[in-house]
């Protein structure tokens, strides 16, 4: 009995800490919504309020001919994502079909390299690779953050992991019997099996990309900024004195985000269970 | 009679060469050459014709002794410890609670969505959200604290050098423990039934049950966290950028920053960046090396010993038999 009291009041405990971390969680978005739709007066006077005011369309006002431009950023990250994701994708998922499918000498050697190199971060190569961008006139394009998106070795190694157990081989064996081209095995047979895991990785390589500075702030000048740079642009001075109006602007950059989450949290929070467990 | 079997070798090479062109064009070389600015006069609006300085490591020296850099890489390690031991403790707590079969905890999967929800939002807008939260005089967590009676005057966040390095802290902290703890549940879920169990049945308490069966089970789960976890770190560049960018006083200028500024900040000092860039790569490499080194799994790395001289013994045997085939 004085256990099962105990108990409840353990669990009744848990309670409290999770919802004080799911409002700690919450709070600086809720406060980031209110505080857009309220005007810099208002929020000087009182900065927080539960409550929306009504000024979400004068401090959208505050936007007009200045560099901050969401419709923009969001065409540009959408065409960066969008790229970046169908490569790294495809080819990952081509290059762990070729450890699995295929015998061929250097198939160890070459795994085990891509077990090596899953770890550098692409920062440290920043100064060479600007560098190379420049002499080949690619700076202030999109291509170089999406093209190198074609050797992503964490996700080669994902994709093997799910495509073992997935993709038997004898399927590609018949297929090839029925008079089937490698290609055609591998587009038709092989990549409508992986989906579940195309679909769980395409999800992270979207939000990744998307939510990329670094790069995108040393290559692009600011006609080409991506949703993050755009962002960047709300330090400035300029902003100093137009709380809405930040408020706003970071809004407006989360938005999509917002969307893709909770149209989609499930996937990605089975997702991140799944990746780990290669751990 | 042995039929010719078509051999699709040729292929394996054909699916992953764009794989490999692409990391080497893109990853490999960059390093080298990276690495090799680090040696050179590279550096300037319009860089003189590279040539390799007459005392090579010259810029490393330079990063090195420099007043900033080891600060810097100081600021880089303290902000990332300050963040990550609450952070995977927090995590390892809340997984076992998500996970008891005695609580059977309500609403995880709400939790769960809104815990982790953070992660998923642009590290940059984080940023600044959280400059327009702790705004001077007037913001909200400053109306938050007088009106708690926790402060009698609004404080300058952003003039406390500590001040600021906890914000960063936090935020990488609120960031990621959602993250971790997910990870760590579907650890513990991979743990066999059966070792709870037998616990349960030998009359192990909650704790003793977390102490010898869950933790230990769950070693290379946590070491796979604090690795990803410590190079992420090591990298903190958007958060500290447009938080303070660096302020005050270099409070929270980390090393990615530093090299960021040392390159496309102005200064075009192209060769001392490349040298602080390979310094953090022989860091990352030697912690990562060192904590695989430490927490790998003897038994394992035995059992695999054991499997790779079977699978040659095995080949070996085949090898023979196909010989003798052949021979017949």
């Amino acid at each position: 009995m004085r256990h099962g009291i105990r108990a409840k009041i353990g669990t009744t405990g848990i309670y409290i800490v999770c919802i004080f971390l799911a409002l700690l969680s919450i709070f600086p978005f809720y406060i980031m919504i209110v505080n857009a739709t309220r005007s810099t007066y208002e929020i000087q006077s009182t900065a927080i309020s539960l409550i929306p005011s009504t000024h979400i369309i004068d401090n959208w006002g505050v936007f007009d001919g200045k560099k901050f431009d969401p419709i923009k950023g969001f065409l540009h990250s959408m065409l960066v994502s969008t790229g970046a994701t169908i490569l790294a994708v495809y080819f990952s998922t081509l290059t762990a079909y070729a450890v699995v499918v295929y015998d061929w000498k250097l198939k160890n050697a070459f795994f085990t390299f891509v077990m090596c190199v899953l770890m550098i971060p692409a920062q440290l190569t920043t100064i060479g690779f600007y560098k190379m961008m420049y002499s080949w006139g690619w700076v202030n394009s999109f291509a170089p953050l999406i093209i190198p998106a074609i050797a992503a070795p964490s996700m080669v190694f994902f994709m093997r992991q799910y495509m073992i157990p997935a993709l038997s081989l004898e399927i590609v064996q018949s297929a090839r019997i029925d008079g089937a081209g490698e290609f055609y095995i591998f587009n038709r047979i092989a990549m409508p099996i992986m989906k579940p895991a195309i679909a769980t990785q395409a999800i992270f390589t979207f939000v990744n990309s998307w939510n990329q500075l670094f790069m995108p702030l040393i290559l692009l000048r600011q006609d080409k900024y991506t949703m993050p740079c755009m962002v960047s642009l709300l330090n400035n001075d300029f902003y100093k004195t137009e709380y809405g109006a930040v408020y706003l602007g970071l809004f407006l950059t989360v938005l999509p985000l917002f969307v893709v989450y909770f149209a989609l949290s499930k996937y990605i929070i089975a997702g991140v269970a799944l990746g780990s467990v290669k751990g | 009679m042995q039929r010719k079997r078509v051999s699709y070798a040729k292929w394996g090479y054909i699916f992953a060469a764009p794989f490999m062109i692409a990391f080497l064009v893109f990853t490999l070389y960059p390093l080298i050459t990276t690495l090799i600015y680090g040696f050179t006069n590279y550096k300037g609006m319009n860089p003189p014709p590279l040539e390799i300085l007459d005392e090579p490591f010259k810029m490393y020296k330079t990063v090195l002794t420099d007043k900033v850099f080891l600060p810097a890489l100081k600021n880089t390690f303290v902000i990332w410890g300050v963040n990550f031991i609450p952070q995977i403790l927090l995590a390892l707590v809340l997984a076992v609670w998500f996970t008891s079969t005695r609580r059977k905890i309500k609403g995880q999967g709400f939790f769960k969505v809104v815990l982790y929800m953070p992660n998923i939002i642009t590290a940059a807008t984080i940023a600044i959200l959280f400059r327009a939260l702790f705004q001077y005089p007037k913001g909200p967590v400053n109306d938050l604290l007088m009106s708690w009676g926790v402060i009698e005057s609004a404080f300058d966040f952003s003039v406390s050098g500590t001040a600021a390095r906890c914000i960063v802290a936090f935020i990488q902290f609120w960031q990621w423990y959602g993250y971790t703890m997910i990870v760590l549940i579907s650890g513990i879920l991979g743990i066999s039934p059966e070792l709870f169990e037998a616990a349960e049945i030998d009359g192990a308490t909650g704790f003793q049950q977390f102490w010898y069966v869950t933790l230990p089970n769950l070693k290379s789960i946590m070491l796979f966290t604090l690795v990803t976890s410590m190079i992420g770190g090591l990298n903190m560049f958007d958060i500290p950028r447009l938080y303070l960018n660096g302020g005050p006083n270099n409070a929270t200028k980390t090393a990615a920053l530093y090299i960021y500024e040392q390159a496309f900040g102005n200064s075009y000092r192209y060769n001392r960046a490349s040298a602080a860039s390979m310094i953090m790569f022989i860091i990352i490499a030697i912690l990562a090396a060192l904590v695989f080194y430490m927490l790998r799994d003897k038994d394992e790395a035995k059992l695999n010993k054991i499997i790779r001289q079977q699978e040659k013994e095995y080949k070996r045997k085949m090898k023979e038999q196909k010989l003798q085939g052949g021979g017949n």
